[in-house]
């Protein structure tokens, strides 16, 4: 049997530009009855072949078209770009936060974006790039990881699902793809996050932030981190980098969704709004700043009354 | 003879050593813009009929929302070769899955669908923006939205295209109330809840506004307003209730019917 691996990967994207047709995935005669497969997959579950234009560089062609990469601004198509996610491990497992906001070019697409990927009950991906190219790739993870189960009798570990993904986008390198995913779950091993990114970089760590708002995240994060923290504090240190971020990066904002991974599985822990949120902890640290003010003038007035 | 001789070599041109590539541009911006509203059992879907390039008008007429089904309307913005031939192939696909399941595609499958079929041409993307409505299989209405390359999202309310920026913040302060508050003392505002008749009012004032102040937009508006079965038509089909100038047109069923009704509301838009 074919490992899981050659029957995961694309045939290699490069060969489609020699002369093969490309309404392939349209002319097999059975190709709308039970032999379909679904989606563009066919019924081994591999990809099939991705429209390609024929020119002799087509990531130069992407480029000239597309905002991809923020590389032509003025492109006619403006891909979704995704931006603050964070993930750290701790003591109760792991946390995932991210923003919510979708720009294309200094328009705000969206300010609902789910940059969470729920891949299955025990892993999450999150989403920083193209958007498009983390819904359907970890979409797709999750259809191979539910097949890695059915196959092996036992759920797939979060190592060999990066390790999927990152060979997915390795396949693709250098054709355009924009992404920096982090995929958290619970394994055999215990709370475990793989950062994995389109050049096909992965890499095992115990926190993470991706986007253009990940500096202002890692700057309240880093201050605020350290394994022994309850589950409250580490879902607020979680909250408060993300708010950070949206506060100070123009790129992220509007929400912020927040994730627990436990030994159980995933628990969705809420939807805050950034705004709401930064006025709240303002207010509290106007608060503390007047009792701390307050109390020694408080503690002096016995002094001070006789004036 | 000196004209029968062979010219100098500096002025024959260098041979060519390798097939000259020119500049591959497959594409163009045709203007127009489309959106969508849902409501709790029923669905708006609706685009303006002006297709132009640049400054040229290029016909008053062009349809850019289309209906796929009983329950699905699809609206398509961008470039409008790309949009129609997306279209003919998502409902190709429609109708195969229809020859082999013998019932009609759910919603959320043929969003689905539509974001594999766009991200198959991820390295040569159609230049579309689209939008979904329909009625969902639980009977409530619903929106879905997408980039050129697939990423999708449901969503309550959903404006695209070249007046996309004039109309989405007033659907956001319309639809999800941002930036309202209730009155004292009264009720919390609860989106997704509204009437049809304010809903194809908002639809109406949103293309008459876009129209003003965009010129890419006008010549006509083509409303498609998807019921849940078993609701009652009568605020769309009494001509009392409709604000003038609106024209309903039912569209019958396109499959067996199972109970989904469609509507095409249609207006003319200011033609300058």
């Amino acid at each position: 049997m074919n490992s899981v691996l050659t029957q995961i990967q694309p045939s290699n994207p490069h060969s489609r530009l020699e002369g093969e047709d490309e309404f392939e995935q349209y002319t097999d005669s059975a190709s709308w009855g039970s032999m379909a497969g679904f989606g563009n997959l066919n019924r081994t579950g591999g990809v099939m072949g991705m429209d390609v234009p024929r020119v002799s560089n087509p990531s130069a062609f992407l480029d000239m078209h597309t905002d991809n990469m923020s590389a032509n601004p003025d492109a006619k198509i403006k891909i979704a770009h995704g931006t603050t996610t964070l993930a750290f491990r701790f003591k109760g497992g792991i946390i995932v936060a991210v923003d919510s906001r979708a720009t294309a070019g200094s328009y705000i697409a969206s300010g609902t974006v789910k940059k969470v990927i729920e891949i299955n009950k025990f892993l999450l991906g999150t989403m920083a790039g193209g958007a498009a190219d983390c819904q359907y790739w970890e979409t797709y993870l999750g259809m191979q990881c539910r097949l890695y189960e059915l196959r092996n009798k036992e759920r797939i570990s979060v190592a060999a699902a990066s390790k999927i993904l990152s060979n997915i986008v390795y396949q693709y390198k250098g054709m355009g793809l924009s992404m920096g995913t982090m995929v958290c779950g619970w394994d055999k091993t215990g709370p475990c996050i793989f950062y994995v990114d389109d050049d096909g970089q992965r890499l095992k760590g115990d926190l993470f932030s991706v986007g253009s708002g990940s500096t202002f995240a890692y700057g309240v994060l880093d201050q605020g981190y350290k394994w022994d923290l309850t589950d409250e504090e580490a879902q607020e240190l979680g909250r408060r980098s993300i708010v950070a971020a949206g506060h100070r990066d123009a790129y992220s904002g509007n929400t912020c969704n927040l994730f627990h991974v436990k030994q159980e599985g995933w628990d969705f822990i809420g939807n805050y709004d950034i705004n709401e949120l930064w006025y709240e902890y303002e207010n509290k640290k106007k608060a503390d700043r007047e009792s701390a003010t307050a109390a020694p003038a408080a503690a002096a007035s016995p002094i001070a009354v006789d004036q | 003879m000196a004209l029968y001789s062979q010219p100098p070599m500096s002025y024959t041109q260098e041979p060519t050593t390798a097939p000259v590539e020119h500049r591959f541009n497959p594409y163009s911006d045709n203007g127009g813009s489309i959106l969508a509203i849902a409501g709790k059992d029923f669905s708006v879907i609706a685009g303006d009929t002006r297709q132009s390039e640049g400054y040229s008008i290029q016909t008053r007429y062009a349809r850019k929302v289309w209906q796929l089904n009983d329950k699905a309307v699809l609206a398509t913005n961008g470039f409008a070769a790309d949009g129609t031939n997306f279209v003919k192939r998502v409902k190709q696909r429609l109708e195969w899955y229809e020859h082999a399941h013998h019932k009609p595609m759910g919603l959320k499958s043929i969003a689905r669908m539509i974001q594999t079929m766009l991200y198959g041409k991820r390295f040569f993307p159609y230049y579309v923006y689209n939008i979904l409505g329909g009625i969902e299989e639980d009977g409530t209405g619903a929106v879905y939205s997408f980039d050129p390359v697939g990423s999708y999202e449901r969503e309550a309310c959903r404006g695209a295209g070249a007046a996309q920026s004039l109309i989405q913040p007033f659907l956001d302060n319309q639809i999800y109330f941002k930036n309202q508050q209730p009155e004292a003392g009264s009720e919390k505002f609860v989106p997704g809840n509204l009437p049809l008749s304010t809903v194809l009012s908002l639809v109406v004032d949103s293309f008459t506004s876009a129209t003003e102040r965009h010129i890419e937009v006008g010549d006509g508006l083509e409303i498609y307003v998807v019921m849940q079965k078993g609701r009652s038509a009568d605020d769309l089909l009494d001509e009392k209730k409709l604000a003038p100038g609106l024209k309903v047109e039912e569209l019958g069923a396109l499959g067996e019917g199972e109970g989904e009704r469609t509507f095409l509301v249609r207006q003319s838009l200011k033609r300058d």
